[in-house]
């Protein structure tokens, strides 16, 4: 139910329209190409309307109005204050339209007028189009964003970059340590499994900002560099508030969730098909290209995708270690979430997210089988 | 057969441990020649496996050289070795078919498509698992497994299969008619075999000869019917067949034969004397069930009474638990003639002869 309801929340555009109905009713009905404003009943029902509509209502409007076109939250404020005057005052104009150009001159600027034009319908597509770097024009023509403004789509393709090589690179260092894990003697492999487990279980935040002490230009690893001096006092590696400082941060955390099920997979492998390998033959290389690694498939997928899915929605860690441009998608939705309040952006931005997990699951079935999915 | 000329495969003074106090296998010799089927039969943790995994290059003995065919094995690493072999839980690639598991080993050798193809076909026809080349080995019962797994170990024509307790996950039924299927292939193809288990009648049944193993130690290496019938010293005879005990001191020793008072003053009893030293050596006598007669009256035979503890009617016999001497865990196995009419607590005469009686280790 959330999740249907933060998807309906991505194409809902029914707030404003039980705001302003009658002032949208009129504007259908304005012709563009003959009028460069609107009519006079366009302005006499939105004056109307912010009058006596009710304020909170009117106020939640204004937000969604200011994704359409930034200004005009602060026009229809500084307005608002002019229409309450006149309400007092029981002094209502002649022309509506008049009166209103006269308060702030932007209601004389079509651009305004136009981008009303988004917000007729109760449902709306805008907030797709934003989440890809896409708006609307004024005759309602899906545009690119100002240069400026295009932020979405490099995030896209940088949480993809990111999420892919986390994966891989979780797959590398993961493998050996399941490997030993399943292999080794118990009494070492329980303590190599705390070592697993620890981190795992410690709080994200600690490990990433120990990341942070270990990575920094004056951090640990830069020190003992330049001690050893393998580096230059000045050539200091920035390995932090960047991309790299997210994929190091990123691999060691996820790193469990690669482990344990390719462990759990692992460990029933029994121990006499390598040995049933070499003795049919095989050199240990061999045995291990055929008969191991095939067998690890079902953990190797479980524990890619699992990471692969976090890593994909991954926003705390980037958001620390991440600076400027190790942002990922994650950072965009929980910022949007929560500081800006655009939850018709955060919708889409999530419902894309989803879409993407479900085309990754589709092929994932395709090549390798759901079914060959293994966590224990 | 024991001669090292001919020994085909050969363990010349193998000791092995593990972590350097414990000895697991203690001077291991043993010649097997070609062709033979070899048992090493003991119970778990005797060293059978150990020695059947030094074999197969898993394990390296600690001392010692294993030969095979007058040549050091004990540098080549397993893959090179050309031995075959058939595991515990047979150790089929879950992964490959049943032909891709048999085609492997003929692959790694880079034996072109229409050989493998062909030699694969022979190898299932022999297990009689022709139309199952197709299948996963999760597919397969167990019994079929098993076929496969040997199968697979004897398609690339090894020099030796060593098989280690290949039917333990079977059922009972299954493991004798694979027993007997085992023994024909090797009959068959004349292929020299080493298997371990712990099964004595899985080993009486397929081997030519039997190593007993106990304590890391071949405690007898003889053909079935010499170590079920002569056994050397008490473990064998314990683990070999049912076997009637009674302890007791050396009396004195006439050539083969000694006499031994048993203990406790239940009489005196003449044996085979097989291993033991001297007059007051303790002793332990064993005497097969059905080498003990009832009722009969020869005076150069051991003759004593026992009262009947249990009865248990087994159709072809009756199996009659005594107490002889004090001891009274002893079996006779009475032939089921029709003419047995004696009630529990009745009292038997028994008798058996000096030759039946084998004087012991303690």
């Amino acid at each position: 139910m959330p999740i249907g309801d933060m998807l309906l929340r991505s194409v809902d555009d029914s707030q404003i329209n039980t705001v302003f109905p009658n002032t949208f009713e009129e504007y259908k009905k304005w012709d563009k190409e003959k009028d460069k404003l609107p009519p006079e009943e366009v302005y006499k029902a939105l004056f109307q309307e912010l009058a006596y509509g009710d304020k909170i209502q009117v106020g939640r409007a204004l937000t969604r109005m200011n994704y359409s076109k930034s200004g005009w939250k602060s026009l229809i404020k500084k307005t608002s204050r002019e229409i309450k005057k006149v309400v007092k005052k029981e002094e209502f104009p002649d022309s509506y339209k008049e009166f209103l150009i006269e308060t702030n001159e932007k209601w004389a600027d079509p651009t305004y007028w136009y981008a009303m034009g988004q917000m007729l319908n109760n449902q709306t597509s805008i907030y797709y189009w934003n989440a890809i770097d896409r708006t609307f024009d004024q005759e309602l023509n899906v545009v690119q964003q100002d240069e400026d403004r295009r932020v979405y789509v490099q995030t896209w393709l940088k949480t993809l970059k990111v999420s892919i090589y986390v994966t891989v690179f979780c797959l590398i260092l993961g493998f050996p340590v399941a490997h030993l894990l399943a292999n080794l003697p118990l009494r070492y492999s329980n303590l190599l499994m705390i070592f697993v487990l620890l981190p795992f279980w410690t709080s994200l935040l600690v490990r990433t900002t120990a990341w942070i002490v270990m990575l920094q230009q004056k951090g640990v690893i830069n020190g003992v560099l330049v001690w050893l001096g393998i580096l230059s006092d000045d050539g200091r590696i920035a390995m932090v508030y960047n991309e790299t400082g997210t994929l190091i941060a990123m691999t060691q955390i996820l790193l469990p969730f690669m482990i344990l099920p390719l462990y759990s997979v692992m460990r029933v492998i029994p121990k006499s098909h390598m040995r049933a390998a070499q003795n049919l033959g095989a050199k240990p290389a061999m045995a291990f290209w055929r008969v191991y690694l095939p067998q690890t498939i079902p953990g190797m997928s479980a524990g890619g995708l699992l990471v692969f899915v976090l890593a994909i929605g991954y926003f705390i860690t980037p958001e620390l270690v991440g600076g400027k441009d190790g942002k990922l998608i994650g950072s965009w939705i929980a910022y949007h979430l929560k500081t800006t309040l655009n939850w018709g952006l955060t919708a889409a931005l999530g419902a894309i997210l989803l879409g993407f997990m479900l085309i990754f699951y589709w092929l994932y079935n395709k090549i390798v089988g759901i079914d060959n999915i293994k966590l224990g | 057969m024991n001669d090292s000329n001919q020994s085909f495969v050969k363990f010349e003074k193998i000791d092995k441990s593990y972590d350097g106090e414990v000895l697991v296998v203690k001077n291991l010799n043993l010649d097997i020649a070609k062709g033979e089927f070899v048992t090493m039969l003991g119970p778990s943790g005797s060293g059978k496996t150990t020695t059947l995994m030094m074999l197969a290059g898993f394990e390296t003995p600690t001392n010692g050289e294993i030969f095979l065919d007058t040549k050091p094995i004990s540098k080549i690493p397993p893959y090179e070795r050309e031995i075959g072999m058939v595991f515990q839980n047979y150790a089929l690639f879950p992964h490959m078919t049943v032909s891709e598991n048999l085609s492997f080993p003929l692959e790694v050798r880079k034996i072109s498509k229409a050989d493998t193809k062909d030699k694969v076909q022979k190898a299932l026809d022999m297990v009689e698992l022709g139309m199952f080349g197709s299948r996963f080995p999760a597919q397969l019962s167990g019994g079929q497994q098993q076929r496969v797994a040997l199968a697979r170990a004897l398609v690339f024509e090894p020099r030796l299969v060593l098989m280690d307790e290949p039917l333990g996950a079977l059922d009972k039924n299954l493991r004798e008619q694979m027993q007997y299927e085992i023994k024909h292939i090797h009959d068959r193809i004349g292929i020299t075999v080493v298997y371990v288990t712990h099964d004595q009648s899985e080993a009486l049944t397929m081997s030519n000869r039997i190593a007993v193993f106990n304590d890391g130690v071949v405690q007898q290496l003889s053909t079935p019917d010499i170590l079920y019938e002569k056994p050397e010293n008490s473990f064998v005879a314990k683990f070999i067949g049912e076997n009637n005990t009674l302890n007791g001191v050396v009396k004195e020793v006439n050539g083969s034969s000694c006499t031994v008072d048993l203990d406790n003053g239940h009489g005196t009893v003449k044996a085979l004397k097989v291993n033991i030293n001297g007059a007051g050596d303790k002793t332990q006598l064993s005497i097969r069930p059905e080498r003990v007669t009832i009722d009969s009256n020869n005076p150069d035979a051991n003759n004593f009474s026992g009262k009947i503890e249990e009865l248990i009617y087994l159709g072809d016999h009756i199996r009659a638990r005594l107490d002889v001497c004090g001891n009274n865990e002893f079996i006779v196995k009475v032939p089921n003639e029709g003419s047995f009419s004696h009630k529990e607590g009745d009292v038997l005469k028994l008798s058996w002869n000096p030759d039946d009686v084998r004087a012991l280790d303690l």
